[in-house]
C-alpha cells in the first residue's frame, strides 16, 4: 500500500467525524443568527416565482428558429428581487476570512495586499471591455499593454522570452514542460528522456504535470539542510532525464544555495531546469532566475504580483523561457512590426511576419488573462524596480523575524535565514496531545487565517508561515504574541482538549469531512433539507 | 484451514483452496483514517503479482492497493460501495476488496505469516 | 512606498531581534554570482496612484472601446449587460482578497457560492453533477477530452468541424503531447455534418458544440446513441451560455459531459479573459472529474456546513496519478457568474434569452436582405453566418475603419482554409440597438 497524502492545507489523518464536541454553542437566538453572524439559507431556499433581480424590455415576438430544440420544461432557477440578493452575498461574504481582514500567513501562497487602483485600471472602458477578436487595429493599446508587462517579467527574470496566454500556475507548469518536451523533439531525444526529477518536497502540481505529459518522475531527496541533495541528484542525472522542476526558493522557505550547480550539472547531461516560480515573491527584483540557470519558470501573477485571489481564482502564470526554449513558446505571438502591434495566431501568420520560431501549439482561447495582466502591470508600476527590490526584502525580513521570534517556544524546521516564509514542524507539540490542525483551528479562535500545515511533507506536522511584506511590524507582534500565548497554553499538557474543540468563535466548528466524502451531495436537491433549520422549525 | 498471508504493503490475502481473498490490515486502516471510498477491480480482471489493482480512499489519502499474487479476479466486494466504513470496522472481515483465483500459488511463500507480519510491523516503530 | 507598512526603524528592530547586520545577511543563500549590485537596470522607479492611472488611460485611448459604437463580435466571448450588483459583489474584500477555501469554518461564504454554482450548472446543463468551474471553457473542453480518455480507456477523441478553431487547436496540442489522437473532421460551416459514421470503437468521445461555432443548433441525440453503443462518451461545448435559457439542454440529448464558457454571465469581455468553464457530467463520472468540488455536510454542532470533497482526485494529493493537474480554478469569475444568475432568476434568464434570440433574428433578416449577402444558418441563438460576396477580413476592416465592430471574419481563426475566406459570423444580443444595427447594415451595403 503506498500512500497519496493531502499536502495541502491542513487535513491530517484524522477526520471532522471525530471531532470533539467541546463546550456546545448554544444558540440561544430565534433566528439563529448571532449579531453580525446571519445564519443564510441557499438560494434555493428562498426563491419565489414571481420574483426577478433585473428588468428587461417585453421581448418583441419572432418566430424560434431553433431547429425544433426549445427547452421544454422550466431550468428550476430562483426568483429573487435585487435586495435580496444583494443581502445574500454580503452575508456570505461575512462568513470569510480575507486579506483585507488581517494577517493570512499562508505558506507558498504569498496573501499580500491587493490594491485597489489595480481593480480600478482593469475595467477602464478601452480595457476591460474589450473583445479578444476585435480588429488588430483596434486594439492596439492592449496589445503594448501586454507587451509591457512582457517586458518586465523578462527584464525581472533575466529571461529572453514569455509565453503570456498560460491561465494559471500549473497551466504555466505545462507550458513550460511541453516547451521542453518540444524542445527535446526537435533534437530527436523525446523518446529516449522520460525521466523528470523533482524533489520530495515539491508541489503537487508537478509530478501531475510531468506524468500528464507521459514522463515518468522520480523524487530527489532532501538533505538535512532542507535543500537539495546534490550528490543524489548527480546520481540520478544522466541521459534519459529530460528535466529538473525545482521550486526556489524551495518549499521549505529556503534559497537553494548549490542552485548554480544544479543547474550545472543538469545542463551538462542535456536536461532542462524548470523552475516552479511559486516563491518569486521572495527574490523579485534582487536576483534574477535567469542568472541561476533556470530554462522556464511560470510566475504566479496572482501571487508575487498581487492579482486578487478570488476565492480560488483566476490566477494567470506566464512563463519565461531561456533561448534554448523561446521558439517553441504557444500561440498567441504578439509581434511588433514598426510601429504596429500584431498578434499571431498561427504558423502562417509567424511566417508573413517574417519571425522565427516553431510554437508547441495553443493553450488557451485568445490572448490569456488579460484582466490579471493589468492588474499586474498596475502593481509593478506602482512599486517600480525599487519597490518590487524592498518588496522581496521586506517579505525575507518579515519571515526571519517571525522565525527569531518563535524560534525559542515553536521548533524551526531547519536553520535559518530563511526567505520569505518560516517553516516550523510539530516537535513543539509533542507529548501535548495537540496536532499542528489543532493549533491552527485555534488560530482561528485569536482572528487569524491559519498558516500552511502539512506541507511541505519531508517535515513533520509542517506549519508554513508566509508574513509577506504587506503587514505592519505591530501587526506581526500581535500575531507572534498569539502563537506565543497558544504555544504556552498547548505546552501546559492539559490543553489538548480545548485545541481539539477549536475553532468555537468562526461562522462553523470542525466540519464533517468524512460525511462529505461518503455521501457526495454536491448540488442541492429539493429533498435536501438543512438538518437544523430554525426558521424552518419555527415557522411550522 | 483458510492461511491468511501479509504483504509488506500492508495487504492480506486468505487463502482457501485456489480462492484468495484480499483486503487490507488493521494497522493500514489505522493509517489511512476514515475510509470514504474504494475502488474495486472488477470480476474478470486478470491482474499479475505487484500490479495496482485497488485504490482506498479516506479523506486526505489515497492509497494504491497491490496484487499480492497474480490471477483472476472472481468477485468485488460491492457492499463497499454503499459502507465504506466496513474496511474501518472488520478491515479482515467484511471490509474485505475483493477474490481472485490463484494463478500460481508458490507467490504466496514470498509473503509473511501472521507472525513475521507482526515483527515487520514492530520494525516500522 | 504606499502597500509597504514596515518603516526603516521597524526594519532595524527586526533585523535587530533576527540578529543580522543587515538585509543582505538574510540573503546570503543565493551564489555570489546572482547578486545584483543594486536594483535591476533598465527598469522605472515606483509612481503614485494617479500616474498608474493615467498610463492605463493612455493604454485604454489607443482602443476601440465596444461600449462607444456599435458591436456584433461573437465567436466565443459575448458583450452582454452586466448589473452593477455583480461588479459592486465580486469587489467586496471578503470575497476578492480571500483564497482557495481550504479552511472552512472561516470560508463558508466561498463554499456556499460554489455550491449553489455547481447547482445552478446542473440545471443549466440538464446534468447531474458539476464542478466548482475550470480556468475557462476552452481549456475545459480539453480537459473534458482527457476525461473521457480516462474514463473509455481510449485515446482518440473525435472532433467536430463545427467546434471553435481554437478550442480545437486546444485539443490537438494537448494531443500532441500527452500522447492521444485528435481526430479532426472538415470545418462544418453549414452545420450539416454527421459524425456518427466515424464513432468506433477506439473512439474514447466526439466533441460538438451547440450551438455550433457557425451558429447552427443541432440535436445530437442520435450522436449520444451511437456514442454510447461505442462505447464511448459525447461531450457537448457551449460557447453562449445564455443560450440555455431557451434551448433544450445537452443533458437532454444524452451529453455525458457538458463545457460551458461561462463568460456571458456576469463576466465582461476583458480582451479574452479571466473567463470561466462550467463543467457538468453524469453521476456515475464523479470521481473522474478534474476540478474542484465543493459539498455539504456538517459541522460538530450539527449545523449544515460545505467543505471541499473528493479531494483525492486532485494533484495535492494524488500527484502524478490525479485527474488533473489543475490548482486553481475561477473562483471570482464564477462568483459573477452566479450573482448574475441569481439577479436573473427564471424569469429573468429565460427573457434574457428570448431577447438575445430577437435582436439576432432581426439582424440576420435585415443583413441577408442585403443584396449578395446569403445567410447559411436555418437556425441559430444568437449569432449566425452570412456568406458575403468578397473576402470578409478587409469588410470587417473596413467597418472597423468607420468605428463600427461589425463581426467576426471567419479567415481569423481558420486563416489557411479557402473555403471560409467570404464567411462572416455576426453576433447580436440584448446590447444591440437599432442606433447600432441601422449603421451596420448601411455600412455593409457601401463597403460590399
Amino acid at each position: 500500500m503506498v500512500q497519496s497524502l493531502d499536502r495541502s492545507q491542513g487535513r491530517e489523518g484524522g477526520s471532522a467525524g471525530g471531532v470533539a464536541a467541546g463546550p456546545t454553542d448554544t444558540h440561544g437566538t430565534f433566528t439563529g443568527n448571532r449579531a453580525l453572524q446571519i445564519e443564510e439559507p441557499l438560494i434555493f431556499e428562498m426563491g419565489q416565482p414571481g420574483r426577478c433581480g433585473v428588468d428587461l424590455p417585453e421581448p418583441p415576438k419572432v418566430k424560434d428558429r431553433f431547429n425544433g430544440l426549445r427547452r421544454s420544461g422550466e431550468v428550476g432557477l430562483p426568483g429573487l428581487s435585487e435586495p435580496q440578493v444583494v443581502q445574500h452575498y454580503t452575508r456570505l461574504s461575512q462568513k470569510n476570512y480575507a486579506i483585507d481582514m488581517g494577517v493570512y500567513p499562508l505558506g507558498s501562497c504569498t496573501m499580500k495586499h491587493n490594491p485597489r487602483i489595480n481593480e480600478k485600471v482593469a475595467r477602464l472602458p478601452g480595457i476591460g471591455d474589450l473583445h479578444p477578436l476585435q480588429p488588430v487595429s483596434t486594439v492596439q493599446g492592449a496589445l503594448e499593454l501586454i507587451d509591457r508587462l512582457a517586458h518586465w517579467l523578462k527584464t525581472l527574470t533575466g529571461m529572453p522570452a514569455v509565453a503570456m496566454s498560460p491561465a494559471a500556475g500549473a497551466h504555466g507548469e505545462m507550458c513550460g514542460m511541453m516547451a521542453i518536451a518540444a524542445a527535446l523533439e526537435a533534437k530527436g531525444e523525446r523518446a529516449q528522456r522520460r525521466i523528470v526529477l523533482a524533489p520530495e518536497s515539491a508541489h503537487g502540481t508537478n509530478p501531475a504535470t510531468a506524468a500528464a505529459l507521459g514522463f515518468t518522475v522520480k523524487p530527489i531527496p532532501a538533505n538535512d539542510r532542507g535543500r537539495v541533495d546534490l550528490a543524489a541528484l548527480k546520481a540520478a542525472l544522466g541521459p534519459d532525464v529530460a528535466a529538473i522542476m525545482l521550486t526556489n526558493p524551495n518549499t521549505c522557505g529556503l534559497f537553494e544555495s548549490e542552485i548554480v550547480e544544479i543547474s550545472k550539472a543538469v545542463h551538462a547531461v542535456g536536461a532542462y531546469f524548470y523552475c516552479d516560480g511559486a516563491n518569486f515573491n521572495a527574490i523579485v527584483g534582487r536576483v534574477r532566475p535567469g542568472d541561476l540557470g533556470v530554462d522556464c519558470m511560470h510566475i504566479n501573477l496572482h501571487k508575487t504580483f498581487s492579482t486578487p485571489h478570488g476565492g480560488g481564482g483566476p490566477g494567470a502564470g506566464p512563463v519565461v523561457l531561456s533561448a534554448a526554449l523561446a521558439p517553441y513558446a504557444p500561440y498567441p505571438w504578439i509581434v511588433k512590426q514598426g510601429d504596429k502591434w500584431t498578434v499571431a495566431e498561427d504558423g502562417g501568420a509567424l511566417k508573413s511576419l517574417g519571425v522565427e520560431g516553431t510554437p508547441l501549439g495553443r493553450l488557451k482561447a485568445f490572448h490569456g488573462q488579460m484582466g490579471m495582466f493589468t492588474r499586474a502591470l498596475a502593481y509593478i508600476m506602482s512599486h517600480g524596480a525599487d519597490g518590487l527590490k524592498q518588496v522581496a526584502e521586506d517579505a525575507v525580513l518579515s519571515a526571519n523575524y517571525v522565525m527569531a521570534a518563535l524560534g525559542d517556544t515553536m521548533s524551526p524546521a531547519f536553520e535559518g535565514p530563511c526567505m520569505h516564509e518560516a517553516l516550523f514542524d510539530d516537535r513543539f507539540l509533542k507529548g501535548t496531545g495537540v496536532s499542528t490542525l489543532d493549533f491552527a483551528k485555534a488560530m482561528i479562535d485569536e482572528g487569524y487565517h491559519p498558516m500552511t500545515m502539512y506541507f511541505p511533507l519531508v517535515v513533520h506536522g509542517a506549519m508554513l508561515i508566509e508574513p509577506t511584506e504587506s503587514v505592519a511590524k505591530e501587526d506581526l507582534d500581535q500575531f507572534i504574541g498569539a502563537l506565543r500565548s497558544l504555544t504556552a497554553r498547548a505546552k501546559t499538557g492539559t490543553a489538548a482538549e480545548a485545541f481539539k474543540a477549536a475553532p468555537l468563535y468562526s461562522p462553523r466548528r470542525r466540519l464533517d469531512e468524512t460525511l462529505a466524502a461518503r455521501k457526495p451531495i454536491l448540488r442541492w436537491k429539493p429533498s435536501n433539507n438543512p438538518p437544523d433549520d430554525p426558521m424552518k422549525q419555527a415557522a411550522e | 484451514m483458510a492461511v491468511v498471508k501479509y504483504s509488506e504493503e500492508h495487504e492480506w490475502i486468505r487463502v482457501e483452496g485456489d480462492t484468495g481473498t484480499i483486503g487490507i490490515t488493521q494497522y493500514a486502516q489505522e493509517q489511512l483514517g476514515d475510509v470514504v471510498f474504494v475502488d474495486v477491480p472488477a470480476a474478470g480482471r486478470k491482474v499479475a503479482k505487484g500490479e495496482s489493482v485497488a485504490v482506498v480512499e479516506s479523506v486526505k489519502a489515497a492509497s494504491d492497493i497491490y496484487s499480492p499474487v497474480s490471477g483472476e479476479v472472481v468477485e468485488a466486494n460491492a457492499a463497499l460501495a454503499e459502507s465504506p466504513g466496513d474496511v474501518n470496522l472488520e478491515p479482515m472481515g467484511k471490509g474485505w476488496f475483493f477474490k481472485l483465483t490463484i494463478a500460481d500459488k508458490s507467490e504466496l511463500d514470498e509473503l509473511m505469516d501472521e507472525a513475521g507480519y507482526a515483527t515487520f510491523l514492530k520494525s516500522l516503530g | 512606498m504606499r502597500y509597504l507598512p514596515l518603516t526603516e526603524v521597524d526594519r532595524r528592530e527586526m533585523l535587530g531581534v533576527i540578529g543580522a547586520k543587515s538585509i543582505d545577511e538574510l540573503f546570503r543563500d543565493v551564489p555570489a554570482s546572482a547578486v545584483l549590485g543594486g536594483k535591476i537596470a533598465g527598469l522605472p522607479d515606483h509612481q503614485g496612484e494617479l500616474e498608474v492611472e493615467r498610463a492605463f488611460q493612455a493604454y485604454a485611448a489607443k482602443n476601440l472601446s465596444p461600449g462607444s459604437v456599435p458591436f456584433f463580435i461573437g465567436g466565443g466571448a459575448y458583450r452582454h449587460h452586466v448589473p452593477a450588483t455583480v461588479d459592486y459583489m465580486i469587489q467586496r474584500g471578503e470575497f476578492l482578497t480571500s483564497y482557495t477555501p481550504y479552511q472552512p469554518e472561516i470560508t463558508q461564504g466561498t463554499l456556499q457560492y460554489l455550491f449553489e454554482f455547481q447547482t445552478q450548472i446542473t440545471l443549466l446543463t440538464g446534468m447531474e453533477v458539476a464542478n466548482a468551474s475550470m480556468y475557462d471553457g476552452s481549456t475545459g473542453t480539453s480537459e473534458a477530452v482527457l476525461m473521457a480518455n480516462r474514463v473509455t480507456r481510449r485515446h482518440k477523441a473525435l472532433i467536430s468541424g463545427g467546434l471553435h478553431p481554437q478550442y480545437r487547436s486546444i485539443i490537438e496540442t494537448t494531443a500532441k503531447w500527452e500522447g492521444f489522437k485528435a481526430a479532426v473532421t472538415a470545418v462544418d460551416a453549414g452545420g450539416l455534418e454527421d459524425l456518427i459514421a466515424q464513432v468506433d470503437k477506439e473512439t474514447s468521445c466526439v466533441v460538438v458544440q451547440n450551438p455550433s461555432f457557425f451558429g447552427h443548433v443541432r440535436d445530437f441525440t442520435k450522436l449520444a446513441e451511437a456514442c454510447h453503443a461505442a462505447g464511448a462518451l459525447l461531450i457537448v461545448v457551449v460557447t453562449e451560455v445564455v443560450s440555455l435559457g431557451l434551448l433544450k439542454p445537452p443533458g437532454e440529448m444524452g451529453a455525458d459531459i457538458v463545457v460551458c464558457e461561462g463568460q456571458s454571465i456576469g463576466n465582461g469581455l476583458g480582451f479574452g479573459g479571466p473567463y470561466v468553464g462550467l463543467f457538468a457530467t453524469r453521476d456515475k463520472y464523479m470521481r473522474q472529474m478534474p476540478g474542484r468540488l465543493v459539498g455539504e455536510t456538517v459541522d460538530a454542532d450539527g449545523k449544515r456546513g460545505f467543505v471541499l470533497t473528493l479531494s483525492t482526485r486532485e494533484q495535492h494529493i494524488r500527484r502524478e496519478k490525479a485527474t488533473s493537474n489543475i490548482c486553481t480554478n475561477a473562483g471570482l469569475c464564477a462568483l459573477a457568474f452566479t450573482v448574475h444568475l441569481t439577479l436573473l432568476g427564471e424569469a429573468g434568464f429565460r427573457r434574457l434569452a428570448e431577447i438575445n434570440h430577437a435582436k439576432a433574428s432581426e439582424l440576420a433578416d435585415r443583413v441577408s436582405a442585403i443584396p449578395g449577402v446569403k445567410l447559411l444558418n436555418d437556425s441559430f441563438f444568437n449569432e449566425f453566418t452570412v456568406r458575403l460576396p468578397k473576402p470578409a477580413a478587409p469588410v470587417v476592416e473596413a467597418l472597423a475603419a468607420k468605428r463600427i465592430l461589425g463581426g467576426l471574419p471567419v479567415s481569423r481563426l481558420l486563416p489557411d482554409d479557402p473555403s471560409v475566406e467570404n464567411l462572416l459570423l455576426l453576433a447580436a444580443t440584448e446590447t444591440a440597438t437599432e442606433e447600432g444595427m441601422g449603421p451596420l447594415v448601411a455600412a455593409l451595403k457601401e463597403v460590399l
